[in-house]
This record gives C-alpha cells, sequence and structure tokens, in this order.
C-alpha cells in the first residue's frame, strides 16, 4: 500500500483557513495588518507535509484502519494487557465540549467539573485499591511505576536512610519492573520463582536487608496466580525496612476482591487503560494512576505552576495534571459498573480464564502451571516445539488467519515457549468455544502439517516480517525521491 | 446490571460447574481470607447509560467554556479540522493494541511510520520515535539520551516552560543527576551566563524555541556556545510554528523535542497530549519508546514492523534506555491526520496567522496607558505584557467570556493563535479599556 507521501501532488490540499496574506479583497476592517516573521527565524524551506485531498485523505486513513485490528474486530486475549470491551458511552463522554474545550490553566473557580471527576476517581479507585490518596498525573503504567518508585525513593531520603539502593523484582515482572528501578537509580536484584511461580520465600529472605529500598511485586502475578504468601511476602520487605510496589497490571482478577492495601502494599499503580476499559488506542494514550499509603502522601507529584507543591513533593512528573480525558472514561465506566459490578466483571474474568485454561488443556495443549488460575494464563509449548517444530511464535501466527488476535508471547521470561492468554469478562461462552477450538485445529495442523504452521499467516495483508533486516538496515522514515 | 459482561449468570453458574466447582468464590481459594473485602464497595450503585450520559453533562455544565481563549502557556486552542476529529474517532483506531503483531497491524504501523517522517519534517532530524507522553516527559528523557560517565550535568534554560523544568528536575532526582538552570536576561537565556556554567562535565542544554515568554532565542548562537563546551544540544519547538520557523536542525540541534498539543488536540483540561521526539542518526540507538522501520514481508512485499528494540525494556529490563511502554498512540495518528490535512501550506498560514494576530494584539494593548511589552526581544504568538489590575481586569474579561493571559511573575503572558478573529481580539482590548474605566 502508499505511504500518504506517495498520494501527495504539489498543489493540492484543503482551505480549513482563508489564507489571509494572499487573499485579494479581504476587507482590511476585519483582518489583522500583515505581519512577516523577521527573515533570521524563517526556516529555509517548507517542510515536505502530505499535500493531498480530504478525499484521499479519508480513504487513505480508512484503508489504513482496515489493516488494523482492533477489540472491535475480533478476540483479542493479549496477556497482561486486559483488552476488554471499551464501552461507546464513555467516548461519548469524553468528547463534550464542556471537557474537550477546557483550559488547564483555568482559573479554579471555574474548572469544578473537571475538579470533580478526579475527586470521584480518587475516591472509587482509592475504595478499590486500599490506598490513602492518589495522583492522576501519570500518563501509562510504567510511567506510574516510575512514580510510585520515586515516592520510595524520596521516603528513604526524607528519614536520612541514604543506604537502601535496591529493588527487589521477581524473575517472572515485566521488564517495564526493572528498567522503572533503574530509571529511579536503584539496583535492580532479581529473585528466582518458585516451581509453581510464586515468590520464593527463602530467596526473598535472603536477599532483603538494610540495603533493601523496596519489593516491587505484581499479583496475580505474570504466570496469572495470586501468591498465596502475600502476607508473608510484605512482612518480610516490610520487616527489613522497605516498602512494597504493586504493579496493578493484573489488577482485573481482583479487583473487588481483595485490596493491594490489605495485603500490605504501600504504593501501587493501575492501569486505567487495562482493568478501568479506557482503549488502548493502538499504543496509548494511557493512564498510570498511583495510589499510596498516608506514609508516602507527603511525596505525591507536585501540581502544575502556579500551585504551591508540598515541601517533600518529588515534583511533577508531567505537565499539568495528566491524560484528563482517559481518567474521566474510567470514572463513567466505575458508575455503570457500581459497587456490585467490579466485583461480578473480575469474577467473570477469572471464570472465563479458567474456562478457557480447561478446554485447551482437554485440547492437548499444557499449561505452564497446573490448577486453578486467575485472570489469565500461560501455555508452555516446549513439548509441541521438540515433538513437532512447531513454535509458540507459529502457533500465534496461524490464529490470525483464523481473525484472532494471538496471546502476548515468549512472556514472562521464566517460560520458555509462552502463550498468555487474557479473555477478560467481555467475551461470551460462544467466543471462548471457538476460540478454543480453533487452538484444537491448530494442534492437530503442527502435529500433522507442521510446515504449514511455519507458514503461517497465510490469509493477512502480508506475511511474515523480516525484523532482523528492519533492525540491520533501520528505515524508519518515508525517503523522497530526488 | 450487564458491566458490559457477554454471559448471563445462568451461562456463569454452568460454567463454574463445569469447572468442577460450586461458585465463584472457589475461583479465590489462593486469595488469604484475611484479605478478601467483605460487603459492598465504597461506590454508588450501578447506574444506566442514561443516567451516567446526565451526571456527565452535568459535570461539563460546571465548567467554564470561553467563547475567547488569549491564555496559552503550554496548552493551546488551535482550530481543530473536522477531518482530523471524525477519523481519528474510527473505532478500530480506538481499540488497537501496541502494534505487536505486525501482519494484522500494517495500519497502525503505517501510521506510525508517516507520524516519524512528517516529525522528522518538520524538526529536521534524521529519527523519530512514535510518542512519548507530553513535552515535557520528551524533554527529560532527551537530557537522559545525553549523558554519560563523564558527562552527567544537565543544563537548562530557565526560559523553558516551568512544568518542563519541574518534570525534568523530577526525571532527575530519579538518576541522581545534577541540573543546573541558566538564568535568563530580557527574556531570553542569558549567554554570558551559559558560558560560564557550561564545563568538560556538562551533557547537554536544553532551550525552547520560542521560549515560555514567547520569546525567540537567538538558538543560533547558542547552538555554537554548546557544541564549543563539547555538550549536546536539545531544542523544544511548538510544532504548529514549524510551518515558517527555522526546524531544530537548522539551529544545529542533537535533539528535537516538543509538545504536539496544537496538532489537533482540544485542550482537554491538560491531556492527554503527544510528546515528540527526534535526533540524528548518530544518537539513534539512543532514542526511547517505539520506533517503526520499513522492512519487507516473506514475499518481498513492502511490510512495516516495530524495530531496534534491543533498546526497550522488554528485551533490555534494567539496562533498557527508558522504562517507557505505552505512549500517545492515538495522539499521534491525531497529529499526523493534522499534518496531512493542512499540509506544508496550512501548517504555514497557522504559523502566520498566530504571528499576526499575536502581534496585532500586542499592539492594541501597549495602546492603554499602564500597558506595555516586558521583553524587548522579537517574540512569536506569545508575549508578556504588564497589566495593571491583572486580577481585576483578568475577571472583568472572564464575566465577558474571555479567558484572559496567564499571571506570571513579570506581567500577564497573553497567547494568539489563528483561531481568534480580529473581531475577538477588538473586543478583548474593549473590554480591558472598559475595566479601566476609559
Amino acid at each position: 500500500m502508499k505511504t500518504i507521501f506517495e498520494l501527495s501532488k504539489p498543489g493540492r490540499g484543503n482551505k480549513v483557513l482563508t489564507p489571509y496574506k494572499t487573499t485579494v479583497g479581504l476587507d482590511p476592517t476585519k483582518e489583522v495588518p500583515k505581519a512577516d516573521i523577521p527573515a533570521s527565524f524563517k526556516r529555509a524551506s517548507a517542510p515536505r507535509l502530505p499535500e493531498v485531498s480530504e478525499n484521499d485523505l479519508s480513504r487513505h486513513y480508512n484503508a489504513l484502519a482496515r489493516r488494523s485490528f482492533g477489540v472491535c474486530d475480533g478476540f483479542y486475549p493479549l496477556g497482561s494487557c486486559t483488552m476488554k470491551y471499551n464501552p461507546k458511552v464513555n467516548e461519548s463522554i469524553a468528547a463534550l465540549s464542556g471537557f474537550t474545550d477546557i483550559h488547564p490553566l483555568q482559573p479554579k473557580h471555574t474548572v469544578s467539573g473537571c475538579e470533580t471527576v478526579y475527586s470521584l476517581a480518587r475516591k472509587y479507585l482509592c475504595g478499590i485499591t486500599g490506598m490513602d490518596d492518589m495522583t492522576f498525573q501519570p500518563a501509562a503504567g510504567a510511567h506510574g511505576e516510575f512514580t510510585g518508585v520515586l515516592l520510595i525513593k524520596a521516603y528513604h531520603e526524607s528519614r536520612g536512610d541514604h543506604a537502601r539502593k535496591k529493588i527487589i523484582v521477581p524473575d517472572s515482572a515485566h521488564g517495564t519492573n526493572p528498567a522503572t528501578a533503574a530509571m529511579c537509580g536503584f539496583e535492580v536484584c532479581s529473585i528466582t520463582s518458585t516451581a509453581d511461580g510464586m515468590v520464593d520465600l527463602d530467596a526473598l529472605r535472603a536477599v532483603v536487608g538494610p540495603d533493601t529500598a523496596g519489593l516491587m511485586l505484581t499479583n496475580p502475578n505474570t504466570v496469572g496466580k495470586f501468591d498465596k504468601n502475600i502476607l508473608e511476602i510484605t512482612k518480610i520487605v516490610h520487616d527489613a525496612g522497605g516498602l512494597c510496589y504493586y504493579d496493578g497490571a493484573n489488577l482485573n482478577a481482583v479487583m473487588g476482591v481483595a485490596r493491594p492495601g490489605d495485603m500490605g502494599f504501600d504504593v501501587c499503580h493501575l492501569n486505567l487503560h487495562k482493568t478501568f476499559s479506557t482503549p488502548h488506542g493502538g499504543g496509548g494514550p494511557g493512564s498510570g494512576a498511583v495510589g499510596c499509603k498516608e506514609i508516602l502522601k507527603p511525596f505525591l507529584p507536585a501540581s502544575t505552576l502556579g500551585e504551591e507543591p508540598s515541601a517533600q513533593s518529588i515534583g511533577q512528573v508531567k505537565m499539568f495534571y495528566g491524560n484528563f480525558l482517559v481518567v474521566l472514561r474510567a470514572v463513567a465506566y466505575l458508575m455503570t459498573l457500581g459497587n456490585s459490578g467490579v466485583r461480578e466483571a473480575a469474577q467473570t474474568a477469572v471464570l472465563n480464564a479458567n474456562y478457557m485454561k480447561k478446554k485447551m488443556e482437554e485440547a492437548g495443549y499444557i499449561a505452564a502451571y497446573p490448577g486453578i488460575c486467575m485472570h489469565e494464563f500461560v501455555l508452555d509449548l516446549a513439548e509441541l516445539k521438540k515433538e513437532t517444530g512447531v513454535s509458540a511464535l507459529d502457533v500465534a501466527k496461524s490464529m490470525l488467519d483464523h481473525g484472532i488476535h494471538p496471546p502476548t508471547m515468549y512472556f514472562p521470561l521464566i517460560v520458555h515457549e509462552a502463550l498468555m492468554f487474557e479473555p477478560t469478562e467481555t467475551e461470551s461462552r460462544e467466543t471462548l468455544d471457538e476460540a478454543c477450538a480453533v487452538m484444537a485445529e491448530i494442534l492437530k495442523t503442527a502435529k500433522e502439517d507442521p510446515a504449514a504452521c511455519h507458514a503461517a499467516p497465510h490469509h493477512t495483508v502480508i506475511g511474515r516480517p523480516d525484523e532482523t533486516k528492519a533492525a540491520r538496515h533501520p528505515v524508519v522514515r518515508y525517503e523522497f525521491g530526488a | 446490571m450487564s458491566s458490559y459482561l457477554c454471559s448471563t449468570p445462568e451461562e456463569r453458574q454452568a460454567m463454574v460447574e463445569s469447572l468442577g466447582l460450586k461458585s465463584m468464590d472457589d475461583l479465590y481459594a489462593d486469595v488469604p481470607a484475611e484479605v478478601m473485602i467483605h460487603g459492598p464497595l465504597d461506590l454508588p450503585a450501578p447506574k444506566s447509560e442514561l443516567e451516567i450520559s446526565r451526571t456527565m453533562e452535568s459535570l461539563a455544565k460546571h465548567n467554564t467554556r470561553f467563547r475567547t481563549i488569549l491564555r496559552g502557556a503550554g496548552a493551546e486552542r488551535h482550530y481543530i479540522p473536522s477531518a482530523v476529529t471524525q477519523i481519528c474517532r474510527n473505532e478500530i483506531f480506538v481499540t488497537a493494541y501496541t502494534p505487536y503483531q505486525a501482519e494484522v497491524s500494517q495500519g497502525i504501523l503505517q501510521s506510525i511510520f508517516e507520524y516519524q517522517t512528517m516529525i522528522c519534517e518538520l524538526t529536521g532530524m534524521d529519527v523519530s520515535n512514535a510518542s512519548v507522553y507530553d513535552g515535557g516527559t520528551a524533554a527529560a528523557e532527551a537530557t537522559a539520551m545525553c549523558r554519560d560517565r563523564k558527562r552527567s550535568k544537565v543544563l537548562v534554560s530557565e526560559t523553558v516552560h516551568p512544568d518542563a523544568l519541574s518534570v525534568i528536575k523530577t526525571y532527575s532526582f530519579g538518576s541522581n543527576t545534577e541540573v543546573i538552570v541558566v538564568p535568563s536576561k530580557d527574556g531570553v537565556t542569558d549567554k554570558e551566563a551559559l558560558k560560564s556554567l557550561l564545563a568538560d562535565d556538562s551533557a547537554c542544554f536544553y532551550v525552547q524555541q520560542p521560549n515560555f515568554y514567547g520569546q525567540l532565542e537567538d538558538c543560533d548562537e547558542l547552538g555554537e556556545i554548546v557544541h564549543a563546551a563539547g555538550a549536546k544540544y536539545i531544542i523544544g519547538s511548538n510544532p504548529a510554528t514549524l510551518g515558517v520557523l527555522k526546524s531544530q536542525r537548522e539551529y544545529g540541534a542533537d535533539i528535537a523535542v516538543g509538545e504536539a498539543q496544537p496538532l489537533g488536540m482540544p485542550l482537554a483540561w491538560g491531556g492527554p497530549y503527544l510528546g515528540y521526539m527526534a535526533c540524528t542518526t548518530a544518537m539513534m540507538r539512543k532514542l526511547p519508546g517505539r520506533i517503526v522501520g520499513e522492512t519487507t514481508d516473506d514475499k518481498g512485499e513492502r511490510a512495516f514492523v516495530l524495530t531496534m528494540q534491543a533498546r526497550e525494556q522488554h528485551i533490555r529490563r534494567e539496562k533498557a534506555s527508558s522504562n517507557i511502554c505505552s505512549n500517545q498512540a492515538l495522539c499521534a495518528l491525531t497529529a499526523s491526520v493534522y499534518l496531512a490535512e493542512m499540509g506544508p501550506v496550512g501548517l504555514a498560514e497557522v504559523g502566520d496567522q498566530c504571528y499576526a494576530k499575536a502581534h496585532y494584539l500586542a499592539s492594541e494593548l501597549c495602546k492603554i496607558d499602564g500597558i506595555e511589552l516586558v521583553h524587548p526581544g522579537e517574540f512569536f504568538h506569545e508575549f508578556v505584557t504588564t497589566l495593571p489590575e491583572a486580577d481585576r481586569v483578568l475577571c472583568f474579561l472572564e464575566q465577558k467570556g474571555i479567558l484572559g493571559g496567564l499571571p506570571v511573575k513579570e506581567g500577564v503572558l497573553w497567547c494568539v493563535t489563528e483561531y481568534c478573529t480580529k473581531a475577538d481580539l477588538d473586543e478583548a482590548v474593549a473590554v480591558i479599556k472598559e475595566a479601566y474605566g476609559k
């Protein structure tokens, strides 16, 4: 397919504004006098932006949309990403001009609607997490992690406890956890997991000490298990003087059922774009709201210019107040679910995952961790690969031909041929049954005709791309001809 | 109420039983009894769509929408063409995830590739990423790209947006980096101070063009000073000015960043906005975040993929260039559609009109006794004036539906975009005169 630059022709374009300098006959009483930008500040040549008609523009982007895959296109069991349905009413609310047309630096008394949205979000989400306060400045999960771990850093420093240089992270953690700890100036201390995917308590006891700043943990963890030793884990860290960080990536399994605050966590982030149904937008914008207990409150991010931060605040992590329209959608979602719906959604997400897991096991797949799972589960395809040569990647690519978005591949790192499924609560039993039937069929093909799996996908707009070539010889922008 | 579930309670009970369990609660056997929530959550009862629409519409009405906005300071009301709003509402773009599966994500990947190209064209740089959270975090991430063991200190002009400076300081608190604020003189960076503050351990210098006060900095000479000291040069520019103003590359920048909200994003009380980042080929592998590259598929056809992932957290973990994962993809799409709809001519028109209208307002305001420009230099579409009894005058404007300039230490910071008509500006001036009883 052509790029938009290949559709461009000089002189084409759209009359969005009246060209005030060149239009003849404009009424001078209605137009400001012409003014010339000093030459020393003017660019030498115009940027080569596309020159296209609006019709071509519209068709181009519709063609791009058709070559993409949204939740609206089909089942999207992408583990760890919580691809639940994105309700339409939330989009309508986020488009209200009474929200979209509000300047972030308007006087306080003119933005009480926006402030109410944040205070409702704070009340609802502190209730769900068991935290005492919350900031909405972080724009994404990783940004929330950064904010939360900085709170831990500021807390220790405020106590003159400068020896606490290490953040403990299980080897099953998302890559953002160690990357965050490093960005916050900490040394990362990785600990192993037990055979059943839990934190190894002995390994944890062996590493905690006066240099422990904290522990970052996802619970349910990345293999889809709730760590039943959670109270013991947070106690070990607290007894050593460290604090506990809850990565909210998997909150969808336990919202309304159990609260991080009650598990012993001091600070957590939430992915409003996962758990609270705001759309992913092809990779953002999200919102990584951070909740904390009373002891960390003085360190919360400062607000925007003109407003006095607390003396101990870590400062701003983002300009203004965060991704407001994303938080707004999450509040609308929580109002819809209400006090009974939150728990019901979590339970159904867990039920759907277990239902699917059992069917997959019956079809002949091997779950990396047996028994009841939370909202997601991991298949281990190492045996299949050994037996047939068909890898987790091959199976994932085969799913594309059946209109299903593949699960997360090769994560967590502790399972080598991993496929991680997260069906979410917004799928019907029929959808789960159909997906399981597809998976059974792919397994059959893998055993009878592995070459077909290696060559998949067969029915997508492109075949497998050459990623090595892309990385070795980067072409990261369109190159105009001479 | 549905909670958007797709199964009935009876179906769910049947599914529970198919697992050999009695009730939903049995799914949570691993959760210690001490942490299980007993009783209802502290949330209101579920509401219907109609109830929620009414509640939210009522909240929206509690905000004041101004007819005329003469306030910028990092968030500007520009005209948003209908094509931008309509195209970016496409349900597929809205609900897709990060394009991990290239075969079914060619559209999203290509849109990012096109966005990267447009950002390279605006800034003159070689490589752009797929976006970061906003202009402030873009600046902070850019400073991190420049640091190494020898060159560890970050210099920032006092004239950048205060929020951006605050974000840079916060990121630097994380990385234990020293931030040195270079003072200003007459509303622009003090060059002599910059010279004396640069040293062998300086990693980079960050300046904004036009700066927070709307002033045009002498970015040519600043660049020479910075490079003479062996440091990297980062310029943050408002992309709405780049149809007419010099690109960061023309000033010799190593990294170009900025806040791209003016490219089709509504004010939305501060977000979501869009941070753009671009750099020279030499610094490409230090650039954080997603980058899309062109390659071929197994049949030799053009294909797009996420590339150079060896920089990123999911591969490198604690050695990654940043922890960033989700970015502002839909906002980047918005900016691309905006730039394609406007084209080079339209974007230049935006710049020309911002400049002319801001200069008109400044000259009209300065005809009023007691109002004068605070800074002597050239400005683009923002400027600071004195404003006697500023609080009272701004309040008076507010009552007439006009959001006046932002009170800052030096006076009041005004912003004019192409959105304002001459009549809007004349009205604002008349209201101010009225406030003074003239």
